[in-house]
């Protein structure tokens, strides 16, 4: 337990104290729906993150293959020359999707042309048709791939953001809200002796006055002596 | 409008070339460390990073991913998966859960 603060036992830090309780509290349970929401769709994401890249990675490796059957079959300047101006191009759209206050990313792809077989950057005279095999089969992988892209950076934003709330929850949960009832309790202690340290002066002023105007004592000792 | 770069070394990479991505060969680390650091601030969206190369790259990669872009993607290369990618994966559900309980093998 960290050492505690020593606070002035006074009304008005009284009042402060339990305000700051009371937004603690109240902070406190909405950063832990907070981190419970966030978690349940951190969970399906993951599950879908650890799908699809299990689904590139087999695709990327068969398209690996590929290749490079078909780079077996050609000269290294044939290849190089089939690739060497790309017929299409891309550009990637983001838009940002707010999931409690992580802004989590989309991404959609726009390619410049729309025919899908301008993938292919070379005439077909000088190419193996292995070749075509292995474009192809990287094409298909790559909507999974811009997908997984976009997952596995929702998942690591959202990871970083759990973490961050559930540090920020178990901080109220074990510190500022403790210390805050303790200071709550130990200013009303304080508030209390005091006013029955006032009070009882006050009695005591009081029997000073009253013996004064009175003399109490003197005629309670006479009546005494009288009766003996 | 954001570009998709692919990040790593050649023979992983040309075939990405017919994609329209673009394809920045590399040829050892720390070349990979000068090209990343210039791909980051050059509106790139999404930078795909072979695992072999992510694996050397890590400390810059760490840097990245607070930010909300680029995403960087390892992807396996030409000589096979290492697991680095599923590892961070897995890396992730602990970082968030705190313990793994997706991967149970």
């Amino acid at each position: 337990m960290a050492q505690k603060k020593q606070i002035n036992p006074t009304r008005m830090e009284l009042t402060k104290q339990k305000k700051k309780l009371a937004t603690a509290v109240r902070g406190h349970k909405l950063l832990k729906d907070k981190r419970d929401e966030l978690m349940r769709q951190f969970l399906i994401l993951i599950r879908e993150n650890k799908d699809l890249r299990e689904k590139v990675e087999q695709g990327i490796a068969a398209a690996n293959k590929d290749f490079v059957l078909a780079k077996a079959g050609m000269e290294d300047e044939e290849v190089n020359a089939a690739f060497i101006a790309p017929a299409q191009s891309v550009a990637l759209n983001v838009d940002f999707k707010n999931v409690m206050s992580v802004e989590l990313p989309i991404f959609e792809c726009k390619t410049r042309t729309a025919d899908e077989n301008d993938i292919y950057s070379y005439g077909y005279a000088f190419t193996s048709s292995d070749l075509d095999g292995a474009v192809a089969s990287i094409s298909s992988v790559f909507q999974d791939m811009l997908r997984l892209a976009e997952v596995e950076k929702s998942c690591q934003l959202m990871a970083q953001e759990i973490e961050n709330t559930r540090r920020r929850v178990n901080a109220l949960e074990h510190v500022i809200i403790p210390t805050a009832q303790e200071n709550i309790k130990y200013s009303q202690r304080k508030l209390n002796e005091n006013e029955r340290r006032t009070q009882m002066r006050l009695m005591k002023v009081k029997d000073m006055m009253l013996e004064d105007a009175h003399h109490y004592k003197e005629k309670a000792e006479a009546k005494f002596k009288e009766a003996q | 409008m954001y570009r998709i770069g692919v990040l790593g070394d050649l023979d992983s990479i040309y075939g990405f070339a017919t994609l329209g991505l673009e394809v920045w060969p590399v040829a050892d680390a720390e070349d990979g460390k000068r090209i990343l650091k210039e791909m980051v601030g050059t509106g790139f969206g999404v930078i795909y990073i072979t695992e072999s190369l992510y694996e050397e790259l890590k400390e810059e990669v760490a840097k990245e991913k607070e930010h909300r872009l680029p995403a960087i993607i390892p992807i396996p290369g030409i000589r096979g998966n290492t697991g680095q990618g599923m590892r961070d994966v897995k890396r992730l559900v602990e970082q968030a859960v705190g313990s793994d309980i997706i991967f149970n093998d």
